[in-house]
């Protein structure tokens, strides 16, 4: 199921010095074609249909359709990406189109608690860094098989 | 269409790129769960240099790019005893009980991590109904005591679209970017010039940029995940991509390791899921929340008939264990779909409708959305297959079909490294190593290198969490093993040239070959890895177990394929590549042939078939405890360019 890019709707990233669909495709995919300054998918064999790129785009530019080995025409999914939520229509072959919203998070972007001013005390025990803190006691098994 | 000569990308690669030469004290190859939790832990323990590593952007890198549905290992009320016992069945047997025991001990340290960061975990509320998202924190958090919604007895659900990038943010946060390199894939590790068996360093290059790195430390941790794309997918047009696990984990955890001498264990087992077919999606959820069945071509509950009990019967305890293993579940599969009563159905529509009975209209519909955010969340091109074939689940059933083979050590497999571990006194001696009387946790057994989640062999079960907890162990160990070698100096023998020239080699025999013939694709001097990997794909399923033979070999395929996979080797000199993507193509084809290769060694070699549903060895055919109940260790000998493989000892630990 390939990622494509519709050519109207990309604007290479307004030039950046790096676009956003190339940044994010763990598989090296996307890639900016620098003389049409648009973006492409280099290998859609290679495609694992991850979404990363679609829902990355700024300018909803990407979007993905089924492999032609074994998907029927006429379906889409599309992802929305919120702070909080993302937002699915999957649009049936047969038109019926649903809608899903999945929470993704609830902290805000760039608010994850990294501990940076927690210093682990004991290098040479079992225990982490915030285990320590929250004081666990390593346990034994119950019990050892002779 | 390409112009003739033209090589593919964008990113042309020149004959000669620029070298960066750095030296750090800990080196992160990977950008994973496991490398997250390193880089999440390293700093609390060290003000040392620390350089992490990732072939692709860490916030959407790895298995987990497109989310998970569900945490899958979460101990909460269970204990660690426990889980290893769940393990060990699933396994057949033969785990490293110390491993997972220590990973039950740690793994909900790192999922209440995540609940903190804002992973949104379900909660049951008071009336034991289920809450999602936000709603689930009213009832407070897990570490707080909540109760979270468990499918199995280890499993709890979350809304887990932005899994990775949640994780990844902490640990970026706490590394620090400066600390970052994305984009840049490792090659090769270097061993120290002056002391045997002891890392110094590794190479590698950029995939945006004409550059070689060259990177020398005290310590090291590989985490770049299992092999996938080792044999040939179910679907060989533009649905190659569509592997259940991610396609761009190549192996190179175990390649990398083995061809410093890092032991090899258990690379006979191997994973091969039984999914939705052809979309790949997850079956888990199908089963244990939905209590769906899958019904055989007949409609028969194939795997509660009777025949079905006398085939667990074989492989009792396992298989009459309360839980039967994931291989013998895709076991009972085959022996259906081979004995012509196929193909296997999950009965969706059955499930929803009795889960219905007991439910008003919302309740019914936060059901159906359940049912599609499973796949939504963790794999979205299922959901698709769905729409493209009009499948409503509540009104057509799906079929399910076993995968292609992948190697991993983190979830429903156990392969790869022999590693130490922890410095309890209730773990066998010959457990636990390290260097100067000093016991590494996770070591593998070169001396300053370590490995975690995927990487890290005996001990599956881990998933995406207990990946997380196995790097922060993995953290501790590095910063104890820089501090016991605080004068160690990396020295490496080969020249910045010999290495470039290494890494580089696929550019150089392209450009110098390219203009002989008029496309670039066929030319007699060099093979491009596309091509390569088809021809491994092609031998590993026809030989090697794959889907082709319904996942059988044979002591004369093995001989065949082993043949096979040494002029691959041979060949792989001659791969050819035009620009940086295709340079990384070569590098993984390469990864994976090694790869293969210690998996079919290990299968040769253990004269038995242990795994029923994932290979059969049709001249060993069924258990044989009384020569096998052990590991299959391996050791590629660095030196003499030589294998080693050989028995270890099983210990239990655990009643
Ligand atoms: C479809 C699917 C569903 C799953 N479902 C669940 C679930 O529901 N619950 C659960 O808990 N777990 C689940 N898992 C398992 C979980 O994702 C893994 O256990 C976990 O991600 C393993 O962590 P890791 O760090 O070993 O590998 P990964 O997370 O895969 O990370 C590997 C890293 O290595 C990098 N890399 C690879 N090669 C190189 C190289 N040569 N040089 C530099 N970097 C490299 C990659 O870019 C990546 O950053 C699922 C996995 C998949 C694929
Ligand atoms: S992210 Fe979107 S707009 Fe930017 S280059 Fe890619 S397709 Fe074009
Ligand atoms: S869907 Fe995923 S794998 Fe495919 S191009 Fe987009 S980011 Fe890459």
């Amino acid at each position: 199921m390939p990622s494509f890019v519709i050519t109207e709707k990309c604007d290479g990233c307004k030039g950046g010095e790096k676009t956003a669909c190339m940044y994010i495709c763990p598989n090296d995919l996307m890639v900016l074609d620098p003389n049409a300054m648009k973006a492409y998918n280099q290998e859609p064999d290679q495609c694992w249909e991850c979404f990363s790129c679609v829902k990355i785009c700024p300018t909803q530019a990407i979007e993905v359709r089924g492999y032609s080995d074994f998907v029927p025409l006429g379906s889409s999914i599309m992802p929305m990406m919120g702070t909080e939520d993302v937002m699915w229509t999957c649009k049936f072959r047969n038109g019926t189109i649903k809608r899903f919203k999945f929470p993704i998070r609830t902290t805000a972007e760039g608010t994850a608690n990294a501990y940076k001013d927690l210093k682990g005390k004991d290098l040479d025990s079992n225990l982490l860094s915030t285990e320590e803190v929250d004081g666990l006691k390593y346990p034994a098994p119950k019990e050892i098989a002779k | 269409m390409a112009l003739p000569n033209k090589p593919m990308g964008e990113l042309k690669a020149v004959s000669n790129p620029a070298v960066e030469e750095m030296e750090v004290d800990i080196l992160i190859v990977g950008g994973g769960m496991a490398a997250c939790g390193t880089a999440f832990e390293i700093k609390k323990w060290t003000d040392k240099k620390v350089l992490l590593v990732d072939k692709a952007a860490m916030e959407r890198s790895g298995a987990v790019a497109q989310g998970l549905s569900a945490i899958n290992t979460y101990i909460g009320e269970n204990s660690p005893d426990d889980y290893v016992r769940m393990v060990r069945n699933d396994l057949m047997g033969l785990v490293r009980e110390d491993l997972i025991f220590d990973l039950g001990v740690h793994v909900d340290d790192s999922v209440h991590l995540f609940e903190e960061w804002g992973l949104p975990i379900w909660k049951k509320d008071e009336a034991g109904k289920n809450l999602d998202g936000k709603k689930g924190l009213s009832m407070g958090s897990l570490k707080k005591g909540a109760k979270p919604v468990r499918t199995g007895k280890w499993q709890i659900m979350i809304n887990g679209e932005s899994y990775k990038r949640v994780v990844a943010e902490a640990a970026k946060l706490a590394l620090g970017e400066e600390n970052i390199l994305e984009r840049v894939f490792i090659v090769e590790l270097l061993l120290d010039a002056k002391e045997d068996n002891r890392i110094a360093g590794a190479v590698g290059f950029s995939v945006r940029e004409n550059k070689v790195y060259i990177i020398k430390c005290n310590t090291m941790m590989v985490a770049c995940g299992g092999a996938v794309n080792i044999y040939q997918p179910r679907s060989v047009g533009e649905g190659k991509g569509r592997a259940w696990y991610p396609v761009w984990n190549a192996g190179s955890t175990y390649t990398m390791c083995m061809k410093v001498g890092a032991e090899l264990s258990m690379m006979e087992n191997r994973f091969t899921p039984a999914r939705f077919k052809d979309g790949y999606g997850p079956v888990g959820a199908w089963f244990l929340l939905f209590k769906a069945k899958t019904l055989n071509g007949l409609g028969e509950n194939f795997a509660a008939s009777d025949a079905a009990k006398a085939e667990l019967q074989k492989f009792a305890p396992y298989g009459t264990a309360a839980v039967t293993p994931t291989c013998l579940r895709n076991h009972l599969m085959l022996f259906e779909m081979k004995a012509g009563r196929g193909p296997i159905i999950m009965d969706t529509v059955t499930a929803l409708a009795e889960l219905g009975k007991t439910m008003d209209k919302k309740e019914l519909k936060h059901l159906e959305s359940e049912a599609w955010e499973d796949f939504l969340d963790m794999t979205c091109g299922q959901a698709n297959l769905w729409c493209a074939t009009d499948t409503e689940p509540e009104k057509k059933n799906s079929e399910v079909m076993p995968t292609e083979p992948y190697l991993l050590g983190s979830h429903s497999g156990c392969c790869g490294m022999w590693v130490s571990g922890p410095d309890l006194d209730w773990v066998p001696a010959s457990y636990k190593w390290g260097d100067g009387g000093k016991v590494y946790n996770r070591m593998t057994t070169v001396k300053g290198l370590f490995t975690s989640g995927d990487g890290v062999g005996c001990s599956g079960h881990k998933f995406s969490s207990g990946s997380h907890a196995e790097g922060r162990l993995c953290a501790k160990s590095m910063v104890q093993w820089v501090r016991d070698h605080a004068d160690f100096k990396p020295t490496i023998a080969q020249g910045a040239d010999e290495l470039v020239d290494m890494v580089y080699r696929p550019v150089r025999l392209y450009n110098e070959n390219s203009q002989y013939t008029t496309a670039q694709d066929i030319n007699p001097n060099y093979i491009k890895p596309a091509g390569m990997a088809l021809r491994l794909m092609k031998a590993t399923n026809e030989y090697g177990a794959g889907t082709a033979t319904y996942y059988q070999t044979s002591t004369k395929s093995l001989e065949i394929i082993m043949e096979m996979l040494q002029v691959m080797r041979e060949d792989c000199k001659k791969l050819g590549a035009g620009d940086l993507h295709e340079l990384m193509r070569a590098w993984e084809i390469y990864h994976r042939i090694w790869t293969v290769e210690a998996h079919l060694r290990h299968i040769q070699f253990r004269k038995e078939t242990r795994y029923p549903g994932f290979y059969y060895q049709a001249d060993y055919p069924g258990q044989d405890d009384a020569n096998w109940f052990c590991f299959v260790n391996s050791k590629y000998d660095p030196k003499a360019g030589k294998w080693d493989v050989f028995k270890k000892d099983y210990i239990k630990i655990i009643p």
